[in-house]
């Protein structure tokens, strides 16, 4: 069995994409190596497709918990100005940021 | 709030030939004491950053465990709208903006809470409503500096996160809205039952319900169009306004052979009109994934049963209630004013004491609008001025002027009142001869009259009640009058 070609699955366009989704900023080096690393995954993934699992259930956690819930009731949080003295800026009690371009809401 | 009843139509007609298409999607702010995954305070006005909590701000380390009060209304709102609740998770929505310290926000994905309900609007409109799930809310950010005072071309932005992690339900309805008169029903529609259920104080001037827009437009019969997404409508009138706007700029936009771009779009209340907030792009690429750090939701029968049973009658069943109980129209204005006030078990108690419920109708809705659910006038008091101007003891004017007294004096004796300001009734045959005497006086009004002059009355009812000092009823003399006119 030959190692299947990891750009036929992933290009390296869609990691760059998927980088500057992330703001991570790689060299051309490390997006090749992340590329075939990824490649890599994608290849256990389509091992475990080739599995016949229409018995199984999908399996949304693989903890054996689920409603781990707590009651509405208010615990004292954090010091507002012990906070902003970490921030690299703070002004009228609250966390001042560079503008934004390209804004979400 | 009238927004709801069938009438009047505010909705801008569209050239011949041309439909529009709307969805909404309403965040409402859930009425915990909490936030959604943490301890701190849920609560709006606080200075900022006073509610703040390791989880809130996405502190190394810090992981979030769900609140058991915002899953009870999020099931109580799921419910009463009609949709099925289901077991359900939790994904990361992750996208950079500095009032998201995670860089990502918890909502939920594939597997919402709710899912498949619907809601009842006049007419027997049904509009489906998709899902509403789970989330949590955002910091708030406010722009500085720059020319506009708005967040393009600004210095810097300060940032609060009291807001931050607050829970949120978010309602997306099917595309099943045709005209801006059923977007402003549904909101209406949705806010009263956020209400009734106690989800939700629902006030769209404080932000704890926000209502974004789906527009588009097609020929008749043609596959839905490319839509656009409007935010920033603050108001029940704005999401009427905004609809119409949009769907009247896109035809516009087609008309003239040009094409719609998929973007999100701001409505400026101020100039009337919707402008280009962003294209959509990859900025919708979201990467949700699974959230690691919660677990299946998955409320059980019992649960979900006890949340139903203690679901209050909402306002579509005590519209209905109340149009039987008054015989008003269940759409009519009075019938949406009286059960938004909270005011229709009161009614109910006054045709319970042996009330006339359709005249208690009409003096609540007139006199009662600043009384809030549980109006001071006895209504076992207001039940007797019913009663006396159904029997005609009193006319309709005079029982007006004893109902002024009631509410000023938070109840009375309504008959005593009317024989302190001399309102006994004047009996019948004293009428007819006023009536006699007012026709034999004016011969020529009445001749007119007899000829079809209906103008020609207004003289002759006018002499009776100046003859009777007022006290005479309007309706007694006019059917006298038919019976004279033979």
């Amino acid at each position: 069995m030959t190692t299947p070609d990891p750009s036929a699955r992933l290009s390296r366009d869609v990691v760059a994409k998927v980088a500057r989704l992330a703001r991570l900023d790689l060299t051309p080096d490390e997006l090749d190596v992340m590329t075939n690393q990824l490649a890599g995954m994608l290849d256990h993934f389509s091992d475990i497709d080739k599995l016949d699992l229409a018995d199984v259930a999908p399996l949304a956690q693989p903890l054996p918990l689920k409603n781990v819930l707590r009651d509405d009731v208010v615990v004292k949080g954090l010091d507002r100005d012990e906070v902003l003295a970490a921030a690299p800026a703070a002004e009228d009690g609250r966390f001042r940021v560079p503008p934004t371009i390209g804004f979400q809401e | 709030m009238s927004n709801a009843t069938s009438a009047p139509s505010n909705s801008v007609a569209l050239p011949d030939g041309w439909e529009m298409v709307v969805g909404l999607e309403v965040h409402v702010e859930l009425d915990t004491k909490t936030k959604l995954f943490s301890a701190s305070p849920n609560r709006f006005g606080d200075d900022p950053n006073t509610n703040i909590d390791p989880v809130t701000l996405g502190l190394p380390g810090a992981l979030p465990v769900l609140n058991r009060r915002a899953v009870e209304l999020a099931i109580r709102l799921g419910l009463a709208l009609n949709c099925t609740v289901q077991a359900s998770t939790f994904h990361r929505k992750n996208y950079f903006y500095p009032d998201l310290p995670k860089a990502y926000q918890i909502s939920q994905y594939d597997q919402p809470i709710n899912v498949n309900g619907y809601l009842m609007l006049p007419g027997d409109v049904k509009i489906g409503i998709e899902r509403a799930h789970l989330e949590e809310d955002t910091g708030k950010s406010t722009h500085f500096g720059g020319s506009s005072g708005r967040i393009h071309g600004s210095d810097y932005s300060l940032v609060d996160f009291n807001r931050a992690g607050v829970p949120l339900v978010e309602i997306v309805s099917k595309p099943d809205i045709r005209n801006s008169d059923q977007a402003r029903q549904y909101v209406a529609e949705l806010r009263s039952i956020l209400l009734a259920v106690g989800a939700s104080d629902a006030k769209m001037e404080e932000g704890s319900m926000r209502v974004d827009v789906n527009v588009s437009v097609r020929r008749t019969g043609e596959p839905f169009g490319t839509r656009c997404e409007i935010k920033n409508v603050n108001s029940i009138r704005a999401v009427g306004k905004a609809i119409d706007y949009e769907a009247r700029r896109q035809i516009d936009v087609l008309e003239s052979g040009g094409v719609i771009r998929q973007e999100t779009r701001h409505w400026d209340d101020a100039e009337g009109r919707t402008h280009t907030l962003r294209t959509k792009e990859d900025a919708d690429d979201y990467r949700y994934f699974l959230e690691p750090d919660l677990v299946l939701l998955d409320p059980d029968t019992e649960w979900v049963d006890a949340i139903r049973a203690s679901l209050p009658m909402l306002p579509a069943e005590r519209r209905a209630r109340l149009s039987t109980i008054t015989g008003a129209n269940k759409e009519s204005e009075a019938v949406y004013v009286i059960v938004e006030r909270g005011q229709d078990d009161y009614i109910a108690t006054v045709a319970d004491a042996g009330g006339d419920a359709s005249r208690a109708l009409v003096y609540v809705t007139q006199a009662f609008a600043e009384e809030g659910s549980t109006p001071r006038v006895p209504a076992a008091d207001l039940a007797r001025l019913t009663i006396l101007e159904r029997d005609a003891k009193v006319t309709a004017t005079q029982a007006k002027t004893i109902l002024s007294e009631l509410v000023a004096n938070g109840g009375g004796d309504a008959a005593k009142i009317a024989a302190e300001k001399g309102f006994e009734a004047l009996d019948t045959s004293a009428v007819e001869q006023m009536v006699d005497d007012a026709i034999a006086a004016q011969p020529d009004a009445w001749a007119k009259y007899c000829a079809g002059e209906e103008k020609a009355l207004g003289a002759i009812v006018g002499a009776v009640m100046k003859a009777s000092k007022g006290k005479a009823d309007g309706k007694v003399v006019t059917a006298i009058l038919l019976s004279r006119k033979g």
